[in-house]
């Protein structure tokens, strides 16, 4: 299946500066538990997950997450933060084979 | 220590049977002897992520239905209605599913300059389970929050 295609949103139109704003983000990838049996083959479908997800904005790390193999496939993450300049929002996410997929975003202060 | 934790969740009347084998948990503290798929290890793996504590049930809103059509993607929406000051915020948040084979699901730290606790994600249940979230502020206190998530079509979970 496909992996990859991390994308971020965040408010299209400029914010003030102290708002809370919603940053959307999702990302192709199996999320493979390492717990579920092949349908077909019976064998164990090895694991394969995103296990960190971290948002960078305004040099700092505003949310930092650990993801087990029990998060749904393609995960979807929202999450707010307050906005205090313009500038990106930086989203890496990385998967228990050591790739790293990263996307970014800029918030508008007007 | 933990078995106040166990009470202090249990108080509110969450129905969760504490077995034989929770209670040796309790006592024993030895995170090897552990079962990794019963639900009785569910306080070690919550002092495992946020620390020893007495759990408050309150500050915590997750507004999702009693009932999951798809275990394979179960919407959690988490807001913790808690200031996010430079002296007084909440740093950590995890997220547990009993039943799940693994039931520790996600974690989530935060700075003060998140802004606020307000996530989205979505999870895999394998099974009608109890869910629980507990958020940690940085001065060590414990906030909890759990229902019980009936689901009507298991997700390969996790």
């Amino acid at each position: 299946m496909t992996i990859g295609s991390p994308k971020v949103r965040v408010p299209k139109d400029p914010v003030k500066k102290g708002d809370l704003v919603i940053i959307k983000t999702m990302i192709q990838h199996p999320m493979e538990s390492g717990l579920r049996k092949d349908k077909d083959t019976g064998e164990i479908v090895p694991a394969h997950h995103v296990v960190s997800v971290k948002a960078v904005y305004n040099d700092k790390l505003v949310l930092d997450a650990v993801w087990t193999g029990a998060v749904s496939k393609n995960p979807y993450l929202g999450f707010h933060l307050r906005a205090e300049k313009t500038g990106p929002v930086e989203v890496t996410w990385k998967d228990d084979k050591g790739q790293e997929f990263k996307a970014a975003e800029t918030i508008t202060v007007a | 220590m933990e078995n106040k934790d166990i009470l202090a969740m249990n108080r509110r009347g969450f129905f969760r049977s504490v077995g034989a084998a929770g209670i040796a948990v309790a006592v024993g503290s030895t995170m090897a002897a552990l079962p990794g798929t019963a639900s009785a290890n569910i306080d070690a793996l919550i002092a495992e992520q946020v620390g020893p504590g007495t759990i408050t049930m309150d500050k915590i809103t997750l507004d999702i239905p009693d009932k999951a059509e798809n275990g394979a993607m179960v919407r959690i929406p988490i807001v913790v209605n808690h200031p996010m000051e430079p002296n007084n915020y909440i740093e950590k948040v995890a997220v547990f599913v009993d039943e799940n084979p693994k039931p520790f699901v996600a974690s989530y730290n935060f700075i003060p300059e998140s802004g606020q606790v307000n996530i989205e994600f979505r999870l895999k249940m394998a099974k009608t389970s109890m869910l629980r979230v507990v958020a940690k502020s940085n001065t060590g206190s414990l906030f909890g929050f759990s229902k019980k998530i009936e689901v009507a079509e298991g997700g390969c979970a996790g």
